[in-house]
């Protein structure tokens, strides 16, 4: 091809103080082209998003918009570039009607329409107010509203989630139309299917790096696949755990059962059982439906059909003390959200304790003391700067967190990405406490955004895509590669010709064929 | 006796981390401040009679500025205890006249506790702003009262012996309202730093969201919080009729915002999980103090109202700043 790239990005970095988000990242865009980003979690997709369009400034890097440089500082300057996000946040704002969000941005009304009705949205009001209309047609209508202004270069963040299949086929057809005008389209998305059917070329980040571009050809997706891990290719494999032998027997009547779950369209159809003594990974990419699963089992929402059991026994949460009287305790991934930063260690660990009405009387100190002190000495919590948990690194919050759980005696602790953003040690020292718990009969289901960890602590893994659960591991077969593979809903020992691309199925989005489970 | 400790170290950053660590002793530094001012102004002003008359007027505005803090730990606020204070009085004054004194007592705590509940279900399950919620309850209240007031004109009121005893009598130069503050107020300091009630008004006020995943019923707290405060505020309209000895449809009223302030200054924070009650006990202490102070000064009442709230801005921030610094 010969044609000036319309967007052409080089040498990108960014950093956070010391934290580089970008290191050199690189992306090319030609017309007529729909180019797909790709990248697993944290390799710095949205970062360099965000640079692109003027959201945040770049460290260094060049950016030629039509072979010009261009120097793209706000929002509105991109927009002036031709180039036009849509993110997977709704952007209209809600307590507008649609037609002042449109005036607000000088979208011409009349596009506007003609591409909402394109899209498969016939009978939409613009007087109603952007409040008012669900979820899944406003994210239509942000592509309609960037649609109208006729951009140069689309940005698609994950444009088809929360879409149900009509939409999001109507949207695909758009995207597709959109190449054929010489305009360009960049997708994110986590999912093959899509990108096979639609992206002509597909730039791969890792670590901040651009490490290849790629044309879509069928069987690709191994190829890409393996410029997502880089050098941790590299198959491991591990023995099984005794605790497999423990799950084994006690799969008559497990400790947690999570039949058929559903929430909304986040939820399609979840199953697992995890038995005592099992410490159970669950891994998927961003935004599949994990946070709601480990929500419905903490009770903080209420799924929309399906059962949970414990011990066999099938349970209803309306409240998390109904989670925690079943014995299922619940540590969320940002700890800012599970401390009351402002009081002490002892006060966070014992929090729990008071919580139920006939606790409200006086404190038994002594007793409290010793539960606390116990679960401080077993997690190693640094108390140097005790007296407010805010004073406490992010590993040593961390630890408070679990802490609690520990000093509550839970019987099943639900963690969610218990190590992002804490130093190694500490890392280590998690891994530790739950194959300890694991040992000690409790059962654990961890939630990991790092595929490495699913080794080293778990018993087997859950791979949820798209709400569904897509495959269950034995830990000796959930190396990096197969996992990644199984996270984008690629079914298991899938070879490179016989890829999703050759799929008969693959011109729906919800493929997930699940090669069954382990046996 | 404290003053000494601190002149001994070097000035500067550990006086200030002193103070951090110890909140409650700049406080008791700007009241002996307080209370010296006077002494300059009108020597001999300072004497076991005035000591006794200010704490009979500080005790009132502790027990509500303790309806404050506790309700300011949550985030929340309190602004119905002037008008529920005021009902208890007036409620009491008028029945005691054709009723016994017991159950004058038991109707005069009904609207204590029915606006304490309304309140705690209002903030607590539906999730009404604190501030509009008493604020309209309070409103209510008066309204009732006044619809009240009209069926009980011709029989007149009288203040009940005991109560006058209690807001104004001495026993050995001791004021009789410390016989029911003390116990009060060691009972609130308890119920804050012992009692997993007490924990958990901290730990809402700071992260609701953290107490909920705990198993904490968020409404649960709120609502058993506001009736305490109001059952407090209404315990406090009876003391206060006992001092003034004056019933009126806006007795307790004057009482509302400077038991606000009292808190503030003690160091509760209007934010909710930070502070305490003994700040707030000297607190209320200050500003009693101020007002006498202010009260001999001969200005003219505008001019004192305006000094008035300069000094409480002006101390609340340079408190928080001493208190804060890291």
């Amino acid at each position: 091809m010969t044609s000036t790239p319309l967007l052409d990005a080089s040498g990108v970095a960014k950093n956070y103080g010391a934290v580089a988000a970008l290191r050199n990242a690189s992306l090319s865009v030609l017309p007529g082209e729909v180019h797909a980003l790709m990248g697993a979690n944290g390799a710095g997709k949205s970062t360099l998003v965000k640079i692109l369009t003027g959201a945040v400034p770049a460290s260094a890097g060049r950016i030629l918009i039509r072979g010009e440089a261009r120097d793209v500082r706000s929002p509105a300057a991109a927009r002036r570039a031709g180039l036009l996000p849509v993110y997977q946040e709704p952007s209209l704002i809600p307590d507008l009607d649609v037609l002042s969000n449109l005036r607000l941005t000088g979208t011409p009304v009349e596009p506007f329409r003609a591409w909402v009705r394109e899209l498969g949205i016939p009978d939409l009001d613009i007087r109603d107010t952007a409040r008012d209309i669900p979820l899944a047609v406003l994210r239509v209508l942000d592509l309609a509203r960037a649609l109208a202004v006729e951009p140069d270069v689309l940005l698609l963040d994950e444009m088809t989630a929360a879409l149900p299949a009509n939409l999001a086929e109507k949207v695909l057809e758009v995207v597709r139309r959109q190449g054929d005008s010489g305009r360009a389209v960049i997708f994110i998305s986590h999912r093959f299917v899509e990108i096979s059917a639609l992206c002509d070329r597909a730039t791969v980040l890792r670590d901040g790096e651009t490490v290849g571009v790629v044309d879509i050809v069928p069987g690709v997706e191994e190829k890409i696949v393996e410029l997502m891990l880089g050098a941790r290719i590299v198959k491991t494999h591990v023995a099984a755990r005794g605790a497999n032998q423990a799950a084994a027997t006690a799969a008559s009547r497990p400790r947690l059962g999570v039949r058929n779950l559903r929430f909304g369209t986040k939820l399609n159809d979840v199953s697992f059982d995890l038995a005592d003594g099992e410490v159970a990974g669950v891994v998927a990419l961003e935004g599949q439906g994990q946070d709601e699963l480990f929500a419905a089992l903490a009770g903080s929402i209420r799924p929309s059909a399906g059962a949970i059991e414990v011990d066999g026994q099938p349970v209803k949460f309306t409240h998390p003390i109904d989670a925690i009287r079943a014995g299922l305790a619940y540590v969320p991934g940002d700890r800012a959200e599970a401390l009351a930063m402002q009081r002490s260690v002892r006060e966070n660990i014992a929090l729990p304790f008071s919580a139920a009405l006939r606790n409200w009387g006086p404190i038994n100190m002594r007793r409290e003391r010793a539960k606390v002190v116990s679960a401080i000495e077993r997690l190693r919590i640094d108390t140097r700067a005790q007296g407010e948990v805010q004073r406490l690194s992010g590993g040593n919050q961390q630890k408070v967190t679990i802490a609690r759980w520990i000093a509550a005696d839970a019987r099943t602790i639900l963690c969610f990405d218990p190590t992002r953003g804490i130093d190694v040690g500490t890392k280590q020292e998690i891994y530790k406490l739950l194959r300890e718990l694991a040992g000690n009969g409790k059962s654990v289901l961890f939630y990991t955004s790092e595929l490495e960890e699913v080794q080293r602590v778990c018993d087997r893994v859950i791979v949820i895509f798209g709400g569904r659960v897509v495959d269950i591991f034995p830990v000796e077969e959930a190396d990096e590669p197969a996992l990644m593979r199984a996270a984008y809903g690629l079914p298991r020992g899938a070879k490179a010709d016989i890829g999703i691309l050759a799929d008969p199925h693959s011109s729906s989005p919800e493929t997930s064929d699940s090669p069954g489970t382990t046996p | 006796m404290s003053t000494t400790a601190i002149q001994s170290v070097p000035l500067g950053r550990r006086l200030k981390r002193f103070m951090a660590d110890r909140p409650l002793i700049p406080l008791i530094i700007l009241l002996v401040i307080l209370v010296v001012i006077l002494q300059i102004l009108r020597p001999g002003i300072v004497n076991e009679r005035w000591i006794a008359n200010t704490i009979k007027f500080a005790i009132p505005l502790a027990i509500l500025a303790g309806c404050q803090t506790m309700t300011m730990l949550t985030g929340g606020i309190d602004l119905s205890v002037g008008t529920v204070a005021t009902m208890s009085a007036f409620i009491m004054a008028t029945q005691v006249v054709n009723q016994d004194p017991a159950v004058a007592f038991l109707l005069a705590m009904m609207p204590a506790v029915l606006i304490g509940l309304v309140n705690g279900i209002g903030v607590g399950v539906f999730r009404v702003h604190p501030l509009i919620m008493t604020l309209g309850t309070s409103l209510i209240g008066t309204g009732c009262l006044q619809v009240y007031q009209r069926t009980v004109i011709a029989s007149g009121a009288k203040i009940p012996d005991f109560l006058a005893w209690l807001g104004t009598g001495l026993t050995y130069g001791v004021p009789n309202a410390l016989l029911l503050f003390v116990p009060l107020a060691a009972l609130i300091v308890f119920t804050l730093s012992r009692t997993g009630f007490g924990r958990l008004l901290y730990a809402v006020g700071d992260n609701e969201h953290a107490t909920r995943l705990s198993g904490v019923r968020y409404w649960q707290v709120i609502s058993a919080l506001y009736v305490i405060s109001s059952v407090l505020a209404g315990i406090t309209g009876l003391l206060y009729i006992g001092l003034i000895k004056a019933p009126s449809l806006s007795l307790a009223e004057p009482l509302v915002l400077p038991s606000v302030a009292a808190a503030v200054i003690g160091g509760t924070s209007i934010f909710g999980g930070r502070g305490g009650y003994t700040g707030t006990i000297i607190g209320a202490l200050i500003l009693t103090v101020l007002t006498t102070l202010l009260t001999i000064l001969q200005m003219p009442e505008g001019a004192r109202r305006i000094l008035f709230g300069l000094i409480v801005l002006f101390v609340t921030a340079a408190y928080l700043r001493i208190v804060e610094e890291r």
